[in-house]
């Protein structure tokens, strides 16, 4: 639909509000993290250099954080730890969403619409809340404990709460439906005539699946990959709630740094980084995202 | 048949924890996973909390004004991303709409917080932080959301029927609100109730955004739960949960009902 030129200041007021919160409240504020990241921490209130120094200069980096985040291992085996759970959690998720995105994909029209509104619905219940459930769950008296030494089939209980173990379970059970909405709308739209041409031709089940489905699957596989992925890897609530003291995710650091240390530059470096891993993941989502829009068009 | 199984234990996977916060909400024991029979204790305890209550009440304020503000915010970049044609900042807008869809919410959070007190030295506002800056932080992540609600209806939407609008004489603004508002309002709703229970839900970036008397509902919970589990958190969950599919269940049986207007 195009818009009549004949009040273009309408037309800029519709791109220009939007654009402009955006810029003020998301793009501009990572531009002061950066300039955090590069000044000295003071024992002050806030706890960083004044923004104009006192010799009216304003630009006195340091780069004493990055410096740390380099040489403390600490920080790097924290890192290397977020992408290895937020990695095996993607796949987890993908292992356990397919089976369910393809069932509801295949079910009858009519069922598909509260099949996937059964999906949605625990998304819409508090995050914190759904992960406070698994410490019942798993708890050295939680349900399944209490479960298998009623029924004799232990007689110890089985520590799984405050492990990586834990956190799996968690990231897998808040982001499941991030993974399954992308996935059944790239999977519904597969015509269910190529798959009987590719079962007429001789193809058995295993090759439809991978030869056909899989492919026409690729864009729902990576955007809701991307969905877990990204998320998953600045995770706070889950790792403290259900991991252990040693499960070591970056965005915890971050959260402890900023909180428990008051080291505010530093804990905008540890931002900083991170963001810098995501940059290659989020332009992935970008594309993908972009591409869907174009051929909803 | 084997998909279907898989349906099913997938679906209690999703479905069985909320299921037991519910049964032990109802426990009388204050040790939440050992069974002492049928109580409403727990519900009495909850509403005699004042911490919580005006946590609560905290909460349901921002999340309201949040919510509000990104269906404006989201509906105009929604139309901005969809039925303007190519104009300069198009991709930038695009990228700055879906990054807070996935930013990790650490980055988010303390990221508004640092503009906060950079702010707050240069232009000397805002001067404290509080319930203003967190409502600023929530409308700037639940937009992304809306405009991707937003978007798909748009993206559907028959442009002849505002076409024909404008070629009787409406102005696009009176085009919009008259014709194009009423058909994509269940989308608005849609938006609308996301935002707000995004922002209801949000611990991380409230915390680093909040100030003092600002506490919000997920906050206490959180610091709460943090300690263990505790029967007052379960009657909480309860009745959100509760809250939750009652809304979810309005709003399958007004589609239906819409669906099968159109049908006849």
């Amino acid at each position: 639909m195009p818009e009549t030129p004949a009040r273009p200041w309408g037309r800029w007021l519709v791109i220009g509000i939007p654009l402009v919160w955006l810029s003020l409240f998301f793009l501009l504020p990572f531009g002061i993290v950066l300039k955090i990241s590069l000044s000295e921490a003071a024992v002050a209130i806030p706890p960083v250099q004044p923004w104009f120094g006192v010799e009216g200069q304003w630009l006195s980096a340091t780069f004493e954080h990055f410096r740390l985040l380099v040489s403390d291992t600490l920080y790097l085996s924290a890192y290397l730890s977020s992408l290895r759970i937020a990695t095996v959690s993607t796949v987890l998720c993908l292992l356990v969403g397919f089976p369910l995105a393809l069932g509801l994909a295949r079910a009858a029209p009519r069922w598909q619409g509260i099949l996937l509104l059964l999906v949605i619905i625990p998304s819409w219940t508090s995050l914190l809340i759904r992960v406070y459930a698994w410490m019942g769950i798993l708890g050295n008296t939680g349900v399944i404990n209490n479960m298998l030494l009623a029924l004799g089939l232990i007689d110890q209980p089985l520590v799984m709460l405050r492990t990586d173990f834990a956190v799996y379970v968690g990231i897998v059970y808040a982001y499941l439906p991030f993974m399954v909405l992308p996935l059944y709308a790239t999977l519904v739209r597969i015509d269910p005539a190529l798959l009987e041409a590719a079962a007429d031709l001789g193809a058995t089940a295993p090759t439809v699946f991978l030869r056909v489905v899989l492919p026409l699957a690729t864009g729902g596989i990576i955007a809701g990959s991307m969905l877990v992925f990204i998320p998953a890897i600045g995770e706070f609530v889950i790792p403290e709630l259900l991991g252990g003291a040693d499960t070591l995710m970056i965005g915890r650091v971050l959260w402890q740094e900023f909180f428990n240390n008051r080291a505010w530059p530093l804990a905008a470096a540890v931002a900083v980084v991170l963001l810098a891993v995501l940059l290659a993941p989020l332009w992935l989502f970008h594309h993908q995202q972009s591409r869907s829009l174009e051929l909803e068009r | 048949m084997s998909l279907r199984v898989a349906m099913i234990v997938v679906f209690v996977f999703l479905y069985a924890p909320m299921l037991l916060l519910v049964i032990y909400s109802f426990n009388e024991s204050r040790l939440v996973t050992v069974w002492a029979g049928f109580s409403t204790r727990w519900y009495g305890e909850l509403f005699r909390d004042r911490q919580m209550m005006s946590a609560l009440w905290v909460s349901l304020r921002v999340a309201f004004m949040a919510a509000t503000t990104a269906v404006v915010l989201g509906t105009l970049a929604a139309v901005a991303l969809t039925r303007l044609g190519p104009f300069r900042g198009r991709n930038a807008l695009g990228v700055l709409v879906t990054a807070p869809l996935v930013i990790p919410e650490v980055i988010t959070g303390l990221s508004l917080l640092l503009l906060f007190v950079a702010m707050g030295q240069l232009i000397g506002w805002p001067a404290e932080r509080g319930m203003v800056t967190v409502w600023i932080a929530h409308v700037t992540f639940a937009t992304a959301f809306v405009t991707v609600v937003v978007a798909a209806r748009l993206a559907r939407f028959e442009s002849a029927l505002y076409e024909a609008a404008l070629d009787l004489g409406a102005t696009p603004f009176r085009a919009f609100v008259q014709v194009v508002l009423p058909v994509i309002a269940p989308a608005l709703l849609a938006g609308w109730l996301l935002a707000f229970t995004l922002s209801l839900d949000d611990l991380v970036i409230a915390s680093f955004t909040t100030g003092p008397g600002a506490t919000t509902l997920p906050m206490v919970v959180f610091s709460s739960v943090r300690l263990g589990v505790s029967p007052k958190v379960n009657a909480l969950a309860t009745l959100l949960i509760a809250f939750v599919v009652l809304a979810a269940l309005a709003s399958w049986w007004l589609m239906q009902r819409r669906s099968a207007y159109r049908d006849t």
